[in-house]
C-alpha cells in the first residue's frame, strides 16, 4: 500500500499523485479485461460451439430392400454416424419404414412432431400412436388427430444396389429438416 | 477435559472470533408468535443438505457416462452395500426438499411476508424455487433411463420451437444434434456443480437478508405494512416482546426437521429406490414417458393447451411466471398483511393451487394417451357380448382388432382418449356411429380407408348393440325404417371411400 510514496518515510498520510494511481488502476482494468477476454474464448467457445456446428447428414443403411414387405410398416434401427464411444446405446435411432409398391418407400422418425415421443405402429388400424399427449397418425404420416402440429417427420429416401438408405443423423424437430 | 476442551475453544476463539461472530445470528430476537408456520424453510435447508452429502456420495459410485450411466445405477442398486437405501434418500428427500420449497413459499405468500422491507428476500426465493425445480429436473435426467431420455426429447422439441436460433439453443442444450454422451454431460455439470453452486450461494444471501429484516410476525388484522415507519415499530416491538432464535424458535425447527426427516427415511426404506425405468435405447420404442411428481403437471399442461397457442404459450408462459413472481412484492410492497383482508391474493392462491393438483392428477392417469396394448391386453367383457347375433360379434372383434379399445372404454376398461362405448348405441343413430368410425373428427382418427364396408357394417351392428337393458337404439329423426328394425343392419351401407 505504501509503496506509492515510497520518498517519506514513517507515517506518511499523503496521498500518492492522483495521475500515478489512476494510470496504473487503468492499466489494471485493461489487462484484466484483456485477460478475461482471452480466458473466455475457450469458456464460452466450448459451451456454445454445438450452436454454430453444421451437422451434416448421411446417407445410412438400413439393410436390403427384401427385409420390408411390400404393404407393410416395420421398425428399423440404424447406427447414428460420427458418435462418439461414450454415447453408449444412445448412438442408435429408429425409423418407420412404410413399403409401397413398386419399391416405393417412406421412412418416418419415430419422434412424434408434437413433442418428440416414440410413436408406434398398429398394423391393423394403420395408424401410429403416441403414448405422451395422443398424437395420432395416418399410415403415410399425415396428422390424424392429437396435438401434433404437421405430420410425422420423414427422411429422403434412396435405393442402391438393392438396399434403402435414408439422409439422416440428427434428432428431428420441428425446426430441423431431417 | 472439561477444563482442557474450554481453553481449547477459548484459544480458538480468540484467533478466529467464530463465536463472537455466530453467537449474535443464533440469539437474534424473532417474535414470539412465530411458531410451527415457521418450520418449512428451515426443513427445505435441511433436505437441501442431505441431498449435498448423499450426492457427493452417489458421485463416488455413478458413472456419468451415456454408455455406463444406467448400469451403474444398477450395479448401486444390486452391488453395492447400502447403495439402494443411498439412491432412494436421494430420490425422497428431493421430493421433500421441492415439497418443503413450495409449502414454505406458499406460508410466506398467504402471510404477505413478503412485504417490505422483505421483498428482496422473497426474490431471492424465488430464484431458490428455480434452482429446486432445476435440480429435480436434472437429477432426472441422471437415471438416465428411458424417462430421461425421451424426457430430455419433450425438452429439445420445446427449446426447438423457439423462433429464429430454436434449433441452435436446442443443439447448445443437447451438447450436439443427438441426445447422447455430450448431453448426460452437460446436464452432469448442471446437477453437481452449477446448479448446486449456485443454490448454495443463494441460500447464504437468503439467510443474510432474512437476518438483516427480521423475520416476520403472524399477520395481524389491522397491522398495516408501512415502508416508512415499518421498520421502527417491528424493532421496538421484537424488541418488547420477542424471543432468541436458537433455542426458542429453534427447538421447533428441530422437532419438525427430525420429524420429516425420519419419514423420508422411512419412504425411502419402504419404497425404495425410484427408478432407473427400461434402457436409453431409442430404438426401443414401447417407451411411455412421464416425467417425476413434480413436473406432471406440466406435461399434462402440454396435453391440453389448444394447439394453435401452443407455441406460444410453452415458451412464453415461463419467463411470464418468473417475472409475476418476481415482480410481486414490489408491486404490493405495503398494507394489510393478514389473508382475511387480502381475498384476491387467497381466491388466486387458491385457483392455482387447484389447478396445479388437478393438472397432476390429470398427469398421473393421463386420458389423452392411448393405452397402447390395451386391444391385445384387455377383453371385451363378457356381459357385452352374451347375446349377440354373429354379425355384432364380428362387430366386437373388429373392434378390438382395429385398436379402437386403446381410445375407448367398454365398460369401464380400456383408454379414455374417447367416450367409454357401452352405451354408444343409445346415443347415437346407425347412421351417426357409421359417419363417425368412417370420418374420425374430435381427435378420433378416420377409419374409411381402413375399413371394408363389411367390417363397417358389423363394427356399426356391435356398436348399435351397446346399449343398457331396455333402451331402444337411438334415431335421428326422420331415420325412419332403420329405427323400426333395430339390430338389423340397413339395406345398403354408404360406399366406403378409398
Ligand atoms: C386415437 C384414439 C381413438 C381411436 C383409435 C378410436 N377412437 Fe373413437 N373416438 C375418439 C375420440 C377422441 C372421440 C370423441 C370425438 C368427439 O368428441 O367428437 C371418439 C368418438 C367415437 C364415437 C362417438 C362416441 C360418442 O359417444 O359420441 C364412436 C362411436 C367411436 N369413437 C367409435 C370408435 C371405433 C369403432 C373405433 C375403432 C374402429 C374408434 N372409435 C377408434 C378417439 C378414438
Amino acid at each position: 500500500m505504501n509503496d506509492g510514496c515510497a520518498e517519506c518515510k514513517g507515517g506518511c498520510d499523503q496521498t500518492p499523485p492522483r495521475s500515478r494511481r489512476g494510470v496504473m488502476f487503468m492499466i489494471g482494468a485493461g489487462l484484466m479485461g484483456v485477460g478475461s477476454l482471452v480466458a473466455a474464448v475457450p469458456l464460452l467457445g466450448v459451451l456454445i460451439a454445438p450452436g454454430f456446428r453444421r451437422y451434416g447428414n448421411t446417407w445410412i443403411d438400413l439393410g436390403a430392400v427384401g427385409n420390408f414387405p411390400m404393404g407393410q410398416t416395420r421398425l428399423a434401427s440404424f447406427a447414428i454416424p460420427g458418435s462418439n464411444p461414450n454415447d453408449g446405446q444412445t448412438a442408435t435411432a429408429a425409423a418407420w419404414v412404410r413399403s409401397m409398391e413398386g419399391q416405393k418407400f417412406q421412412v418416418f422418425a419415430v419422434n412424434c412432431a408434437h413433442l418428440g415421443c416414440p410413436v408406434k405402429w398398429f398394423q391393423q388400424s394403420r395408424l401410429f400412436m403416441c403414448p405422451c399427449h395422443g398424437g395420432v397418425y395416418y399410415e403415410d404420416g399425415s396428422r390424424a388427430s392429437g396435438p401434433p402440429p404437421r405430420g410425422l417427420f420423414e427422411y429422403p429416401v434412396k435405393v442402391e444396389n438393392g438396399h434403402l438408405l435414408i439422409d439422416a443423423g440428427r434428432l428431428p424437430g420441428l425446426q430441423e429438416s431431417v | 477435559m472439561i477444563r482442557w476442551l474450554r481453553s481449547l475453544i477459548g484459544w480458538t476463539e480468540e484467533r478466529s472470533g467464530a463465536i463472537a461472530m455466530v453467537a449474535p445470528i443464533m440469539t437474534h430476537r424473532v417474535p414470539r408468535d412465530a411458531k410451527w408456520w415457521y418450520v418449512f424453510g428451515s426443513a427445505t435447508l435441511m433436505f437441501f443438505t442431505i441431498q449435498i452429502v448423499s450426492g457427493i456420495l452417489l458421485a463416488t459410485l455413478y458413472a456419468p457416462s451415456a454408455a455406463e450411466a444406467y448400469l451403474s445405477l444398477v450395479y448401486i442398486d444390486q452391488q453395492v452395500p447400502m447403495g439402494w437405501l443411498l439412491r432412494a434418500l436421494h430420490a425422497w428427500s428431493s421430493n421433500a426438499m421441492v415439497l418443503m420449497v413450495v409449502v414454505h413459499m406458499s406460508q410466506v405468500f398467504l402471510h404477505a411476508s413478503f412485504k417490505y422491507p422483505r421483498e428482496l428476500t422473497w426474490m431471492v426465493g424465488v430464484l431458490l424455487l428455480l434452482c429446486t425445480l432445476a435440480l429435480a429436473f436434472t437429477g432426472q435426467i441422471m437415471r438416465w433411463d428411458q424417462d430421461a431420455y425421451w424426457g430430455l426429447g419433450i425438452g429439445a422439441s420445446i427449446v426447438d420451437r423457439v423462433p429464429v436460433f430454436g434449433n441452435q439453443l436446442r443443439n447448445i442444450m443437447l451438447g450436439g444434434p443427438i441426445i447422447g454422451g455430450a448431453t448426460l454431460s452437460r446436464f452432469f455439470a448442471l446437477h453437481v456443480f452449477v446448479l448446486p453452486g449456485l443454490t448454495i450461494a443463494l441460500v447464504g444471501l437468503h439467510l443474510a437478508l432474512i437476518l438483516k429484516g427480521g423475520i416476520s410476525e403472524m399477520p395481524q388484522v389491522g397491522q398495516v405494512v408501512t415502508p416508512e415507519t415499518y421498520r421502527k415499530e417491528y424493532e421496538a416491538r421484537v424488541h418488547k416482546t420477542g424471543v432468541p432464535f436458537f433455542p426458542d424458535a429453534a427447538q421447533r425447527d428441530m422437532v419438525f426437521c427430525g420429524l420429516s426427516l425420519i419419514v423420508v427415511m422411512a419412504l425411502a426404506v419402504w419404497c425404495g429406490p425410484v427408478g432407473p425405468s427400461g434402457v436409453p435405447d431409442p430404438t426401443v420404442i414401447n417407451a411411455n414417458p412421464r416425467p417425476d411428481a413434480a413436473f406432471l403437471w406440466i406435461f399434462a399442461a402440454m396435453a391440453l393447451l389448444p394447439p394453435q397457442i401452443e407455441t406460444f404459450l410453452l415458451l412464453a408462459s415461463p419467463p411470464l411466471i418468473v417475472l409475476g413472481l418476481l415482480a410481486m412484492p414490489l408491486l404490493a410492497n405495503r398494507g394489510e398483511r393478514a389473508p382475511t383482508r387480502r381475498p384476491i391474493a387467497v381466491i388466486a392462491f387458491t385457483t392455482i393451487a387447484v389447478a396445479i393438483a388437478a393438472l397432476s392428477w390429470l398427469g398421473v392417469t393421463s386420458p389423452w394417451s392411448p393405452v397402447m396394448d390395451a386391444w391385445t391386453s384387455v377383453p371385451t367383457p363378457v356381459n357385452m357380448v352374451k347375446q349377440l347375433t354373429p354379425l355384432q360379434m364380428q362387430g366386437a372383434l373388429v373392434v378390438q382388432y382395429q385398436q379402437c379399445r386403446n381410445c375407448h372404454a367398454l365398460d369401464g376398461t380400456g383408454g379414455m382418449r374417447g367416450p367409454e362405448l357401452k352405451n354408444v348405441g343409445a346415443r347415437l343413430s346407425w347412421d351417426q356411429l357409421v359417419r363417425q368410425v368412417q370420418q374420425g373428427g374430435g381427435n378420433m382418427p378416420a377409419y374409411g380407408k381402413t375399413l371394408s364396408s363389411a367390417q363397417t357394417t358389423a363394427l356399426a351392428a356391435f356398436l348399435q348393440s351397446c346399449r343398457t337393458d331396455g333402451v331402444g337404439p337411438a334415431t335421428i329423426p326422420g331415420a325412419l325404417e332403420r329405427a323400426a328394425t333395430p339390430d338389423q343392419p340397413p339395406v345398403a351401407v354408404p360406399p366406403v371411400s378409398q
